[in-house]
């Protein structure tokens, strides 16, 4: 992206934007096209108006132009009666809008949007892809999008498919799921098996791409377009193939074959469901604003339950109440049979936390960040050593003990990270966003550390605004401007949507679904 | 043209809408104008004494009267050493005159009389000025009483001070105070705006317009110009209307070289900002390399001739020591153009040098 726009220059190649050089001419590359980086580059302390004025003026949009063009994209963009409003004060979605207008008021020939729907919810995300395909049809625009959501891609003309620095696919979506075909599968399991040990088991094999659980069913991808010899009981229906299909299969054939380490806390799952979370009419204020209001739900013990919104909606605010960072200001929460208004001290002792983007200390080397991390737990003589052993053959760790933690691999960082937290066994683990630009393979292992500790009766709370990664939850709570939205496990969620004209929805459309029907 | 007016607008309505800007153009000059205007004096006066008297005869009482009269001491008299020295360890006196029960009688058989000072050297500053205050005092009465006895011819100083005739530090610190200002919003206000617009990811979409980027840099550069400018009308305003201090020289003379000042410390401002990408980087880095040495390094405070010698060859690499002897020139002295020149003359080449530097230096790309 940044190559194109002439902000960064190329160390080789070559590249041209309407036949022009933008390492020699970004100037004149510029004028013809527009670009929204990630997080919009809107100033935020400025209202909606005095930044459109601003890029305005930065494109040279001739003053007589101005009026009409400024009353057609805030039209497009939702936004004709917020002129006067601060952009900070605006929800992610409507920055998202604003952020698309600027890049528009110039008439560009080429529209660059650098992951234009990170932490925006699903309604404000299907309304930006359909002003850029009016845009397309209407103004014959050329829009270069980049996304790690790649059910977003499929969306798409042409798709690059780029992993780590390297070009590992390109075509027509449509084109690379042909290539899949025959090679997706849905298998029913039935209640008494255990569906994510299965999973983990399936994942292993060498004829098996991908492996997921979702809601009470598995996704599977084969290497090879045949049906899976599958253990009895079990049968493969074809399904029709996904981008992310493709995507995990060339990534996990290009790096050499890589069994999933299973994690071992050395605990059996215990089979009698009880409630080891348990919050009512949940608030959390800041000035007079609720950024959590009513929250009421129970999580089970052995649970993978997961938060679900756009930023803003409240997960990072519930979170920190339930891990006892954060006061409660109204409503009960219950952790581990604690009351968290009375002892949150004690009950942080009962659970793990991995805060968005890790909290490691990056200067400090494996090894002093688990002992450090043990020493805030308590850990000491015996149990320390133990607990350090056991993070290090788990996580396969030993061989970076040295390093430091900010020169690790990403996927390195994150298993360090998940080690830190499960240092002194929680009963509970909380994790919010604990994906969040991560490449999809690191992202699958990350799930299957998850499904075990799952299996092993560790209750994960997980907190995600990608919806497809809420399908590998038991249950979710869909919160909305600290509101709860909806509350159940994913297939209830989509029955909850389903209408005449769609009686199968995905978790999206339902999510949408509901955002609209919500006053 | 009308882009730089656009982007000189938008600086102007975030420094409207943020606080802290404000602030530290505005509120913090008044509060180091008040703080140093009033609080703080490098003179020593009404300063608390002990005067232990064995036996208070009228040769005696003649001498400590010349305590009572200056306007330096407010003299205690106690009746024990033990009790002064009480006082002096709870910091209550700063120091003890001391006169034994053979004063009197010494002196009139000719012999010699000793008055004690004791003094507490902590503040090495204020005990070498109590030190003066007492030996002045001691020194006239003995010229007084010598007069009555004898009439013969003597060689007498007459001291006139210049420049500060009243020897208020006062009039020298208020106008070194304004180049600290200066630096505060020249500097260190500065160093924040370009990594504010690098942390925000604003920079990326504006250097992705048609934007020059001499033009972006050049609309801060004269925004905070006329903040600059606001802030020293305030502090000169404040230093003549409030504070009493004279000026002496033209005050046309002032603010060209205020306006000098202000361009090296924007310049420096703005290269420590787009250098660094960090506001809080940044603000460290103004803070060590421009707002402490016009604090110290230069003779704002403290006296640069008394400086050992290194620190002397520093205090040249600090633009602050140029503007602050201008300042100190033109309000106590006057034009002395023989003193001016050659500071406005580094100034200005200091300014060319780091404005060059900040659009040289200003990123046009992202890496």
């Amino acid at each position: 992206m940044r190559l194109i726009t002439g902000l960064l220059l190329p160390d080789e190649g070559k590249i041209e934007v309407f036949g022009l050089n933008p390492a020699r001419d970004p100037l004149s590359v510029q004028r013809l096209l527009g670009y929204m980086p990630q997080r919009f580059g809107l100033y935020e302390d400025l209202t909606v108006q005095e930044n459109l004025e601003l890029y305005a003026e930065l494109r040279s949009l001739s003053p007589a132009e101005r009026p009409a063009r400024f009353r057609e994209l805030l039209a497009m963009a939702g936004l004709t009666p917020f002129t006067s409003r601060l952009v900070g004060h605006l929800s992610g979605g409507m920055k998202q809008k604003l952020g698309l207008a600027c890049a528009l008021l110039g008439h560009p020939k080429l529209l660059l949007l650098d992951e234009p729907t990170v932490g925006v919810d699903p309604l404000s995300r299907r309304q930006l892809w359909q002003i850029i395909h009016r845009q397309v049809q209407a103004q014959g625009l050329t829009v270069f999008v980049s996304t790690a959501y790649l059910d977003e891609a499929e969306r798409c003309a042409q798709v690059l498919l780029l992993h780590q620095g390297r070009l590992i696919g390109q075509g027509a979506p449509a084109d690379l799921m042909a290539r899949m075909r025959g090679r997706s599968f849905q298998v029913k399991v039935p209640s008494e098996a255990s569906k994510r040990a299965l999973a983990r088991q399936l994942a292993d094999r060498p004829d098996i791409a991908d492996a997921v659980v979702l809601g009470n069913t598995l996704r599977l991808v084969t290497q090879a377009p045949a049906s899976p010899a599958l253990p009895p009981g079990l049968v493969p229906e074809p399904t029709p193939p996904r981008l992310e299909d493709y995507f995990i299969a060339t990534i996990r054939q290009m790096a050499a074959f890589r069994p999933y380490i299973p994690l071992d806390l050395g605990r059996k799952r215990n089979a009698v469901p009880e409630a080891v979370i348990e919050v009512q009419n949940l608030k959390r204020k800041f000035g007079d604003f609720y950024a959590v209001h009513d929250v009421s739900f129970s999580v089970n013990r052995g649970e993978v339950f997961g938060l679900l919104g756009a930023n803003g909606a409240g997960k990072t605010t519930t979170f920190r109440m339930l891990c006892g960072l954060l006061p409660v200001s109204g409503g009960k929460a219950y952790v581990a049979g604690v009351d968290l208004r009375r002892a949150p001290a004690k009950a942080r002792a009962r659970i793990g936390y991995m805060a968005q983007r890790f909290s490691l200390y990056g200067e400090l080397s494996v090894a002093e960040n688990l002992r450090f991390f043990a020493s805030t737990y308590g850990l000491r003589g015996p149990m320390l050593r133990d607990a350090l052993h056991w993070a290090f053959s788990s996580f396969n760790l030993e061989p970076f003990r040295n390093l430091a933690a900010k020169d690790l691999p990403l996927g390195y960082k994150q298993r360090l990270a998940l080690a830190c937290s499960l240092l002194h066994q929680p009963e509970i683990l909380f994790l919010d966003e604990p994906t969040a630009g991560v490449d999809p393979l690191a992202r699958r292992e990350f799930w299957h550390h998850i499904n075990s500790l799952a299996e092993q009766g560790v209750t994960v709370l997980v907190s995600t605004h990608f919806l497809q990664e809420a399908e590998f939850c038991d249950r979710l709570l869909l919160l909305q401007a600290g509101q709860v939205l909806a509350c159940g496990a994913p297939e209830a969620i989509r029955r909850l949507a389903a209408s005449p004209d769609n009686p199968a929805p995905t978790l999206e459309e339902a999510f949408i679904r509901l955002l609209e029907t919500t006053p | 043209m009308s882009r730089l007016v656009a982007l000189i607008r938008k600086e102007f309505l975030q420094i409207a809408r943020d606080p802290g800007s404000y602030a530290t153009a505005f509120v913090l000059p008044l509060v180091l104008l008040l703080l140093f205007g009033y609080g703080v004096s490098l003179d020593a006066r009404r300063v608390p004494l002990a005067l232990v008297a064995e036996q208070l005869d009228s040769t005696v009482q003649d001498l400590l009267s010349g305590f009572y009269h200056s306007e330096y001491f407010v003299p205690i008299s106690m009746p024990t050493m033990a009790q002064a020295q009480t006082w002096l360890l709870r910091g209550q006196v700063q120091g003890i005159v001391h006169l034994r029960l053979d004063f009197t009688r010494r002196l009139k058989n000719g012999q010699e009389a000793q008055v004690q000072l004791i003094v507490n050297g902590i503040d090495a500053n204020t005990a070498r000025l109590v030190e003066g205050y007492v030996s002045g005092v001691v020194e006239t009465w003995w010229k007084r009483s010598l007069r009555k006895r004898l009439a013969t011819p003597r060689v007498e100083v007459e001291a006139r001070i210049w420049f500060n005739p009243e020897a208020k530090s006062r009039n020298f610190l208020v106008p070194g105070l304004i180049a600290v200002i200066m630096t505060l919003i020249g500097a260190l206000l500065t160093s924040l705006v370009i990594a504010r617009e690098w942390e925000r990811g604003t920079l990326e979409a504006l250097l992705a317009t048609e934007v020059l980027s001499g033009e972006w840099v050049l609309a801060k550069l004269i925004a905070y110009f006329l903040l600059g400018n606001g802030g020293w009308g305030l502090a000169v305003a404040m230093a003549m209307g409030l504070f009493d201090v004279p000026l002496r020289g033209s005050i046309w003379l002032l603010w060209v070289s205020s306006a000098l000042f202000l361009l090296v410390a924007l310049g420096i401002g703005l290269l420590i900002s787009s250098l660094s990408k960090n506001q809080f980087v940044a603000a460290q880095i103004a803070l060590i390399v421009t707002y402490l040495p016009a604090f110290l390094l230069s003779g704002f405070l403290f006296d640069i001739a008394s400086m050992p010698k290194m620190i002397q060859l520093l205090t040249y690499l600090m633009p602050a020591r140029y503007y602050v002897t201008v300042l100190q020139t033109l309000f106590l002295a006057g034009d002395v153009w023989s003193l001016l020149w050659p500071n406005l003359f580094v100034l200005l080449a200091l300014a060319i040098l780091f404005l060059g530097l900040t659009f040289k230096c200003s990123p046009k790309r992202l890496a």
